[in-house]
């Protein structure tokens, strides 16, 4: 039992780590990864969404007749993702106003359905709290490395929080701010996940 | 017959938990969020309308019951002794809801001092250039209370920004909201201030 619990759990951090391995969810990896912040803010909120989600629809799976069973997992996603954009409206508004519409996107974010439909809807709550939690967690670390690789690229260095660079290039370097635009999304993306597969071939 | 039964029952108990718990919530934090919009999205709108007012409008300000609902009203008194408000409304139809827009008003002059957007959720880099490019916004300054501040297109007088013209027009409906309580309210905002 506790060896097929680190097994689902290890594997979104790299078997399956989206959107790597699992090319799922495309849209907010594209959207906010343009800095650090957005993008851990991000993962941050999808991992909430995607344990819960996760451990309330394994918990009702034999009770969520079959039929309907895509419109209970949307309305179960969908009140968790209000919830987080509510807590952040009260307590990181600043954070809230960057990622703006693409919280409310959570919804149709389909690691979290696709979660619920091809492992949560057919294993105990035990796995399926791990299996989220690995997911999300897999999504959160993703999403960081590609905002980071954007942010430095595209800005020269990485700020958090306070707005003190945590990280900055020399003064020659200039920074291709093309990285930061949506066009740098797809190209980062597209050069990471080749990495991977690079990696991952041997 | 069981299964639609079933299908009925789970997605109405589903949907009623699910409206109960989000309700909840929202009364939790509807305070911190009243608070939280006043001090990102109010407070430097209000700022940048009253750069050179004297007072701190945002310590002064107070409530004004109208027939459907209460507004706040954020008073500034000018340089050269007259004395401004200003409110914020929302104008429908925007892409991402309503768009919310601070308005200033100057009650010796009636004229506007000027506007600034607050609340949106228009597409990022489209119709969130209502609020970004001031420019658009900047074309309220100045005009006289009864000014057509639809968009030109609509026969008005206000230019609206290629590309973002739905977000446009929700602006421009949220200004003339504005211009039409004013004239409502003006009595009672003169004696709130005295």
């Amino acid at each position: 039992m506790a060896q097929s619990l680190a097994k689902e759990f290890k594997k979104g951090l790299w078997a399956e780590i989206p959107p790597f391995r699992l090319v799922l969810g495309l849209c907010p990896v594209l959207a906010v990864t343009k800095s650090v912040e957005n993008g851990i803010g991000m993962g941050v909120a999808t991992t909430f969404v995607l344990v819960c989600s996760n451990l309330l629809v394994s918990l009702l799976r034999n009770t969520i007749p079959p039929k309907v069973r895509i419109a209970c997992y949307i309305v179960i996603i969908a009140t968790f993702v209000t919830i987080v954009e509510l807590v952040m409206q009260a307590y990181t508004y600043p954070l809230f106003l960057k990622l703006g519409i693409f919280i409310p996107l959570i919804v149709v974010n389909c690691v979290v359905l696709g979660r619920s439909e091809a492992f949560a809807s057919k294993n105990p709550p035990v796995m399926a709290l791990a299996d989220g939690l690995g997911i999300g967690i897999g999504f959160t670390l993703s999403l960081t490395a590609i905002s980071a690789v954007r942010e430095f690229i595209g800005a020269g260095s990485i700020t958090v929080w306070d707005g003190s660079p945590l990280f900055a290039m020399p003064d020659w370097f200039i920074p291709l701010s093309f990285m930061v635009e949506a066009p740098g999304a797809f190209v980062a993306l597209g050069l990471m996940l080749a990495g991977m597969n690079l990696i991952g071939n041997k | 017959m069981r299964e639609m039964i079933s299908m009925i029952v789970v997605l109405t108990v589903l949907t009623s938990v699910s409206g109960g718990l989000l309700a909840a919530v929202k009364s939790g934090t509807e305070l911190r969020i009243e608070e939280q919009i006043l001090k990102f999205l109010q407070a430097p709108a209000i700022e940048s309308l009253f750069s050179d007012v004297t007072n701190d409008p945002l310590r002064e300000r107070f409530n004004l019951d109208t027939a459907d609902k209460t507004i706040q009203v954020f008073p500034g008194k000018m340089p050269d002794g007259s004395v401004a408000v200003a409110f914020e409304t929302f104008g429908k139809g925007g892409y991402g809801g309503d768009i919310g827009l601070i308005v200033g008003i100057n009650l010796d002059s009636d004229q506007l001092i000027g506007a600034r957007v607050t609340t949106h959720s228009e597409t990022p880099g489209l119709g969130s250039r209502v609020k970004d490019e001031l420019t658009f916004v900047s074309q309220f300054a100045d005009k006289p209370l009864d000014a057509n501040l639809a968009l030109k297109s609509d026969n008005g007088t206000i230019d609206a920004i290629s590309g973002a013209t739905v977000s446009c027009r929700a602006v421009t409906r949220a200004a003339i909201q504005a211009q039409e309580l004013y004239r409502q309210l003006k009595p009672e905002i003169i004696k709130q201030i005295q």
